[in-house]
């Protein structure tokens, strides 16, 4: 009854644009998500697209890949090659490596799919680190974002493991020596590990079955769990509104910066073309994984400067550098010089994961936080995230450790001895420079706050001292050098309270009293100027 | 660890400068508020934006036009055409051709909407306001009233039975899926402890598959070799091939250090695994002078004049070595299987 009033007393009939969407809402309730959604603001910062980039790569990875499954076999069932790729005409390979080369060499585009597709995947995990060290060295991980960090980091492991086992499974020279160093280690795992890689493998290495295993992993598995991941990464983002940088305007309780609908729909939508064209780009120019130039997978065979892709290069020089310790007893092989890389592997991931639930412990900082910090204004975290990518390149120059010998023309076992002092030691060389140069940028920062911004302008006085003029800064630049906050260290007081009683204090807080210290004591900080400070020396005796 | 184990004046918000400067007058480093909004040339003059929109419809042109390409690349290239291209060199025409195409047609689409955006829509900051993430006590208070008044209508509490019965199902029933993945695949037994090789098997060459004499083995040379019978085309062949593989070098009797490998050597002619015993790439890089062999994925280096021990690299151990001898037809044969297991230690190795 009411549809037919609200109709007769319009006299008109709205648009069909409108009619879809009132269909849609009565079944979906669409305009009340719109009306959260649709003109949402959204900060500018040209690390925000970072983020981006990681989706885009990974629709762009979907969306091939769902292509590349219309032709590849993923079986090892022994074949001889008959396609157009002459040299290798007659050859034995498995139908994986068959398929693979019918795609690269009968189906027209099916090279530009393949490559888009393993460029892509580079560029996705590649982006994931990158974003993720965004987040990290801004602070954006703090309150109310934890769970988000932790997807994120979810989605950068499991992404890892799609890359490889994607990229195994063309069953090619390189890729099987690859899948031969994976099982080699789980055969390292103590007491399970023959276990582990019977099961694995469907029997002996490599028998006829991983391919097939590797491919329900590679294109539903992993990627399922990973697109849940993604909605729910999103979603977060949407509910907790982005983060932004201090500035005039911005607070812990407003978001500033431009409509959803319609500049970030254009922007953001314009983006993924962007980054899917640059990709398409590097794969007309630049061939990847040339597998008819590799031949397929012999046990037997290998060629040299074997590399797996990028990601996978920290675990590659985990397992070259480690010396080979074995430790024989009672029957039984303890085989350490392969199975502590293994638990180092992951252990390196995990040391930047858990750092945003250490600095909330010790800072004991319930709120939430939607200002970005400038990585200067954090110095120990900004060190410790510099350690961090230091330890990880330095195992990504011991994986490449040949390539090095051979471009650089250095020995290789200097280079294997530097990596494994390098692993103890440029950690801590890097968590120190890096919080020197912090603190001189927080210094600087201070004087340009109360001494203002050098103008270039030499001036000469009466009695004919040459002084440069400093111009002050204006007040938007005041607020946003000022607007961060600084934690002052936790003391733990007197162990002996007013009565001379002592008082027990846990071994816990001992413990985040000494983090607190070392995070926010003197040596770790340069106190932000005052207003007072800035009054004296502004309203004083007119020098400079 | 809970937020009462900290004074309240050491988080930030209680030195926050807001509150005393309050007292002070006004506050120098005070936000000034969004600053006011500067207008861009495409703004206040209609020609420069007439030039943004033309700028943005000639990029969506091209992306038209590339698509075009695209397809007339798809029919014109035959699919084993290769061009020159600049610096690259030969490369195949139609992944040229069709990554060019492709690649400009979503460039432009992204590019033109890029610039749409950020010349011809506002660019007026606005602020939105946040709400904290926390549900008010109100709603918490109410969402545990309803848990507890669910959870005592469903009596979990109270009728402990039912609980512990159905913790104890649902438990167990997992264990139907972990019992399933059984048969992925054999129990390992003793199967990674034998190869093909055996008393008076043949060593066949892999280059020519004709078995091998002493003579054809050189000093200075590599020769790979596989036990007689296993032929390429056997289905088990990578399975066996990656244990049997073996390499053979000639030495000079008296370079022989060790004493166990001169007896199981025929006339200088020793007999390794390939297979490296770090994680189990095949061994193929031979330096002449030294008799040192080289694994190229992790760079083991093993003396082969010394019984393989490692000189270099993380391998663990020894490259098992093959007991060899000649037939009555004068052809190298394997004197029995190789008596340590091949390639990768594991924990049953011992």
């Amino acid at each position: 009854m009411s549809t037919t009033t609200s109709s007769t007393d319009n006299k008109r009939k709205a648009p069909a644009g409108e009619r879809v969407a009132d269909w849609a809402d009565g079944r979906l309730g669409i305009y009340s998500l719109a009306k959260a959604n649709m003109r949402k603001i959204f900060p500018d910062h040209w690390s925000f697209m970072l983020g981006e980039i990681c989706l885009y790569s990974f629709i762009i990875i979907i969306l091939t890949g769902v292509y590349l499954t219309l032709f590849f076999h993923p079986s090892m069932n022994e074949v001889e090659y008959h396609g157009s790729y002459v040299p290798l005409q007659g050859q034995l390979m498995s139908e994986a490596f068959n398929s693979t080369m019918h795609i690269s060499f009968d189906v027209r585009g099916g090279l530009l799919i393949r490559q888009i597709h393993h460029w892509a995947a580079l560029i996705f995990v590649a982006a994931m680190l990158v974003h993720m060290m965004r987040v990290f060295f801004t602070g954006a991980f703090r309150k109310p974002r934890e769970v988000n960090w932790l997807f994120g980091f979810l989605l950068l492991v499991l992404g890892m493991f799609t890359g490889f086992t994607g990229y195994s499974l063309p069953d090619d020279l390189l890729s099987g020596t690859g899948v031969r160093f994976m099982q080699g280690a789980v055969l390292s795992v103590p007491i399970v590990g023959t276990y582990l890689s019977m099961f694995l493998f469907g029997g002996e290495f490599p028998g006829g079955d991983f391919v097939a295993r590797f491919y329900s992993v590679h294109i539903l598995l992993l990627p399922g769990i990973m697109l849940g991941l993604v909605v729910a990464h999103l979603i977060l983002v949407f509910y907790h509104k982005h983060t932004q940088f201090a500035g005039p305007g911005k607070t812990n309780k407003n978001v500033v910066g431009m409509p959803l609908l319609p500049v970030y729909m254009a922007k953001a939508g314009g983006f993924f073309f962007l980054v899917f064209g640059v990709i398409a780009a590097i794969s007309a120019l630049a061939s990847i994984n040339p597998i008819w130039a590799l031949g397929p997978y012999r046990p037997d065979q290998v060629s040299t400067g074997a590399q797996p892709d990028w990601y996978m290069g920290f675990s590659e020089g985990l397992i070259r550098v480690m010396p080979g310790w074995e430790i024989n007893a009672w029957g039984h092989t303890l085989v350490l010089g392969v199975f502590i890389p293994l638990i180092i592997f992951p252990l390196v991931l995990v040391t930047i994961a858990v750092w945003p639930f250490i600095e909330s412990w010790v800072t004991g900082d319930k709120r939430e936080h939607h200002i970005l910090d400038r990585p200067r204004n954090a110095p120990t975290r900004t060190a410790f995230g510099v350690a961090w990518l230091t330890w990880y390149f330095i195992l990504l120059i011991g994986g490449g450790n040949d390539l090095w010998a051979t471009h650089f023309h250095l020995s290789i076992n200097s280079i294997t001895w530097f990596v494994r002092i390098a692993f103890f030691v440029g950690p801590v060389i890097a968590f120190i420079i890096t919080k020197r140069i912090c603190l001189g940028l927080q210094r600087r920062d201070k004087d340009k706050v109360l001494h203002g911004r050098e103008s270039g302008i030499i001036k000469r006085l009466p009695h004919g001292e040459f002084i440069e003029v400093h111009e002050p800064l204006s007040q938007e630049a005041l607020h946003t050098l000022t607007a961060h906050e600084q934690h002052k260290p936790l003391e733990l007081g007197p162990t002996v309270d007013e009565n001379g009683v002592e008082r027990k204090v846990k071994g816990t807080q001992k413990l985040k009293a000494k983090l607190s210290q070392g995070m926010y004591g003197e040596e770790s900080q340069i106190p932000k100027p005052t207003a007072d400070e800035y009054k004296e020396i502004t309203s004083g005796h007119g020098h400079h | 660890m809970s937020s009462q184990d900290i004074p309240e004046e050491n988080l930030p918000v209680a030195q926050a400068d807001g509150a005393d400067l309050e007292k002070h007058g006004e506050n120098p480093f005070a936000d000034p508020g969004l600053p006011p909004h500067e207008h861009r040339i495409q703004d206040i003059d209609e020609r420069a934006a007439k030039r943004s929109e033309r700028t943005v419809a000639f990029l969506f042109t091209l992306s038209m036009l590339a698509t075009i390409g695209f397809i007339a690349s798809y029919v014109a290239f035959p699919v084993d055409k290769s061009i020159y291209v600049w610096p690259i060199g030969h490369i195949s025409a139609l992944n040229f051709a069709l990554g060019m195409t492709l690649g400009i047609a979503l460039f432009c689409i992204g590019a033109g909407a890029v610039h749409w955006a950020r010349t011809l829509m506002s660019d007026e900051e606005i602020a939105d306001e946040r709400h904290e993430i926390s549900a008010p006590p109100e709603v918490k208070a109410k969402v545990l009233a309803d848990f507890k008044q669910g959870a005592k209508e469903s009596a979990m509490g109270r009728r402990k039975l039912i609980r512990n019965t159905m913790f104890g199902a649902l438990t167990l029933v997992p264990l139907s899926g972990v019992v399933l993945l059984r048969d992925l695949g054999p129990l390992p037994e003793d199967k990674l402890r034998h190869t093909l090789w055996a008393k008076g098997k043949l060593l066949v060459n892999q280059n020519t598959n004709e078995p091998l004499r002493p003579a054809d083995v050189a000093v200075g040379s590599l020769t790979f070799a596989k036990p007689e019978g296993l032929e390429e085309h056997d289905h088990d062949f990578q399975t066996q091939i990656a244990k049997a593989a073996l390499m053979i070098v000639r030495l000079e009797p008296d370079d022989i250090k060790d004493k166990q490998e001169l007896e199981w050597s025929h006339e200088g002619i020793v007999a390794y695994s390939k297979i490296c015993t770090h994680v189990g790439c095949p061994i193929s890089l031979y330096e002449q002078q030294t008799h040192h062999v080289l694994c190229p994925c992790h760079q083991s280096t093993f003396d082969l004049t010394d019984g393989a021990r490692v000189i270099f690299g993380p391998a663990g151990h020894a490259l098992p070595q093959l007991r060899i001898g000649v037939n009555e037809e004068g052809y190298l044969q394997a004197l029995g299987d190789f008596e340590e297991p091949v390639g990768p230690a594991f924990w049953e190795r011992g």
